[in-house]
């Protein structure tokens, strides 16, 4: 257990949402819109799905572990451990490139902005993302990460961090 | 789900059809314990065998649960097969989240499936499928198919499975909860098998709505806080309960070869830290739960030159004392592969361990020979318990069927009641004197967890009958409150009433809040008053002499001030069901 390190990004996280979470009109660049969510240390994983409880809490609104932008998944049973379905990032995004509405568009360093109020839910998104990093539920509602960073201090094992865009090591 | 109403899910399984009821309550029992035993009212049937179909095998969670952290347990309830009266298990694993997720707070299973079936639940989704396929798979093996039987959902679902100990209605037999988690004692395995069940797949695929406004949020992050950055619970993510065998070994109260001694040099290759030195792999958590006291072993096989399998099994105190020290069985993998060979039949680990070291015991004595126990058993002989553990549960030979239904029954008639380490149940490792011999014999569930009572015995010299029974009497409450939220009682020193009325008030269930001494005594007298409506009386239990012969901390058990707690208690407890009586007419 890392507490020193999860108090300090607890710190840095505490002012609350960003403000262009969805349904919160478009987004504003701050200085974490070139951040972006990895999961560097997943190995460490216990599968308590609080990232995923956290972000259906505190940008969805919701009680879930699916409706959210990052959910755990066990790899083949719990004996194989898990594994997280979310967005990776990409630039440019298929998901965005599909959008027929513009909810969905391409965010300086790679992921989408999502403006939920554009969204009629024709899952084009879901369909063409590459990583099954977008869930719907059954309203066809879309559920993707927007790399707020609001997960990371509720993981006990430090398997998250936010990055600067090209240090992900991920899809570019 | 979490409304003022209980939605609960029937299912019939002679028809395969479910019907979705709303029923009232919330404010009386709250939901979990509260909630199993309201729905046994309404549908068990006390004066009908545990094994007629109408009985219904209740799954129940509660206001909390998948809310705020550790709110991770369900709890199941039944008519048990091992005393023939209501009961309850609880577990954890992914099976409260699912059930919360799909947007039930409980789910009741009624009548026969014509053939061998698992069932799915989820939010739109209800269908019982034949599974003719799976008769006599060991719930490891089991688990697995039913990954590709029910393809999708990973991570989002709870499979719930028997092994043949269920089939075949063993009274030890458990219900396995995604792989590393058991609703364990008193035979809800044979509950489930008796319906012709082999699994339950609960997808928690839908969402709950939260409250308005940052006050949840903001509760939720400082409970989170408490749990994961103080170190309120590191005992249970560090070395775990596995803790426990080095703390009760030095104060004479953990029991080694069929409780024939209480403390042994031998703790030093069996210890907590032996087992996270040699043998830890790495932690699980349930859903909903940071502390992640899940703590999963390895151990590898050889085959031939240097080609090796290996095999992941979970640990915990309860587990290691039951199939260890009980069997005196010391070599940390060893004690693994027993593990293992217990849950894959589908057996509860710490019932079967006691019972083996009777039987070891027994052949000792020459009460038994090989003709019963098929491979001869000694202590300390860890190749010869991994079969028996199988013959156990798949009920190899009459005496092994006999010994499923429990140790008192197969010593009934092959004699030896005197030293089966019986409370009840087979024991929970707590040889830690009078009130906890006492507790367990006559608690609600015979758990180590329905009082604090082992905790009292380390802490009290004193033989006080009166303050003693207090004690179980006052701490019994909190406890049934807490199980009703359903909270897991590892938490219980996070969760006080004052807490607990916050997170209630937090998530809109304020009414609940400002009432929660009340409602505790209410649900505590209700789960005795259903109890005794299936045959409950304290006379029904004694405590076998071999309890009376112990050692502890405090010197030898005193006779008489054992008789006397166990009788007291048994008088207070009648009182609180002529009080429920009163209550719930």
């Amino acid at each position: 257990m890392c507490g020193n390190a999860r108090l300090s990004r607890r710190k840095s996280f505490a002012k609350g949402p960003p403000h262009y979470l969805p349904g919160r009109g478009s987004a504003t660049t701050t200085i974490d819109i070139m951040k972006q969510l990895s999961t560097p240390r997943l190995d460490q994983c216990i599968g308590c799905h609080s990232c995923a409880l956290a972000c259906a809490r505190l940008v969805h609104k919701k009680g879930s572990w699916h409706c959210a932008g990052i959910r755990i998944r066990s790899a083949g049973g719990l004996s194989t451990g898990f594994t997280a379905s979310r967005c990776l990032s990409c630039d440019p995004p298929p998901c965005a490139a599909v959008c027929p509405t513009g909810a969905l568009t391409p965010r300086r360093g790679g992921g989408v902005v999502v403006r939920k109020g554009s969204c009629i839910r024709c899952g084009a998104c879901v369909a063409a993302c590459p990583v099954d990093g977008i869930a719907t539920d059954h309203f066809g509602d879309i559920y993707i990460c927007i790399h707020c960073g609001l997960c990371v201090p509720f993981c006990p094992q430090n398997c998250l961090e936010m990055v600067d865009g090209d240090a992900a090591g991920e899809v570019r | 789900m979490n409304g003022k109403e209980f939605r609960v899910m029937v299912v019939d399984l002679a028809s395969g059809k479910g019907r979705l009821e709303v029923l009232p309550g919330r404010d009386l029992v709250i939901g979990g314990s509260g909630l199993a035993a309201l729905l046994y009212r309404q549908y068990g049937k006390p004066d009908l065998s545990w094994d007629d179909p109408q009985q219904p095998l209740i799954f129940a969670i509660g206001p909390l649960t998948g809310l705020f952290p550790l709110m991770s347990k369900t709890v199941c309830s039944f008519k048990s097969n091992y005393h023939g009266e209501y009961t309850e298990s609880h577990a954890g694993g992914r099976s409260a989240l699912a059930l919360a997720f799909a947007g039930f707070d409980a789910l009741v299973l009624v009548g026969r499936a014509p053939r061998l079936s698992s069932l799915l639940v989820a939010s739109r989704s209800l269908e019982l499928r034949e599974v003719s396929f799976l008769k006599g798979l060991d719930c490891d093996a089991a688990g697995k198919l039913l990954r590709t039987t029910y393809p999708g959902g990973s991570g989002h679902r709870s499979i719930l499975r028997i092994g043949p100990a269920g089939e075949l209605g063993s009274a030890m037999a458990c219900i396995t909860v995604d792989t590393y988690r058991h609703f364990g004692r008193m035979g809800g395995g044979a509950a489930m098998g008796a319906k012709n069940l082999k699994a339950i797949v609960i997808h928690g695929d839908s969402a709950l709505d939260l409250p308005e406004g940052k006050a949840y949020a903001r509760l939720y992050q400082e409970l989170y806080g408490k749990v994961t950055s103080t170190e309120m619970m590191r005992k249970y993510h560090n070395l775990g309960t596995a803790a426990n065998l080095q703390a009760l070994n030095d104060i004479s109260s953990l029991p080694w070869n069929n409780l024939q001694r209480t403390s042994d040099a031998a703790i030093a290759t069996i210890s907590g830290e032996r087992f996270a030195d040699a043998a830890l792999l790495r932690n699980g958590a349930c859903g909903g739960c940071p502390v992640g006291c899940i703590h999963i072993g390895f151990f590898r096989e050889k085959m031939a030159d240097n080609r090796y399998h290996f095999h992941q099994v979970a640990y915990d105190y309860e587990p290691i004392f039951a199939v260890g020290t009980m069997l005196g069985v010391t070599d940390v993998f060893d004690v693994l592969r027993i593990i293992e060979a217990v849950e894959k039949v589908g057996l509860d680990v710490m019932s079967a361990g006691v019972a083996l070291a009777w039987a070891t015991e027994a052949s000792e004595r020459g009460l038994i020979s090989d003709r019963e126990t098929l491979t001869p058993l000694r202590f300390g002989d860890a190749a010869a318990y991994r079969q028996a553990a199988w013959q156990l549960g798949s009920g190899a030979s009459p005496f092994y069927r006999l010994l499923g239904q429990g140790t008192l029954r197969a010593a009934a008639q092959y004699g030896g009641a005197d030293f089966a380490c019986v409370l009840g149940q087979e024991m929970a490792g707590y040889a830690t004197g009078e009130l906890f011999f006492a507790a367990q014999t006559l608690g609600f569930r015979h758990s180590h967890l329905d009082t604090g009572a082992y905790g009292y015995d380390q802490k009290n010299s004193q033989r006080d009958v009166d303050r003693a029974v207090d004690f179980l009497i006052d701490d019994e409450p909190g406890r049934a409150l807490l199980t009703s939220m359903v909270a897991c009682l590892f938490a219980r020193a996070v969760y006080d009433n004052e807490t607990l009325a916050r997170c209630l008030e937090a998530v809109g269930h304020g009414e609940l809040a400002a009432t929660l001494p009340e409602t505790a005594e209410r649900i505590r007298r209700l789960r005795w008053l259903v109890r005794a409506s299936t045959g409950f009386a304290p006379q029904n239990f004694s405590i076998p002499k071999r309890f009376f012969t112990v050692s502890t901390w405090k010197g030898a058990v005193d006779a008489g001030y054992l008789d006397a707690i166990k009788e007291e208690y048994g008088r207070r407890i009648v009182a609180l069901i002529a009080a429920g009586a009163n209550e719930w007419r």
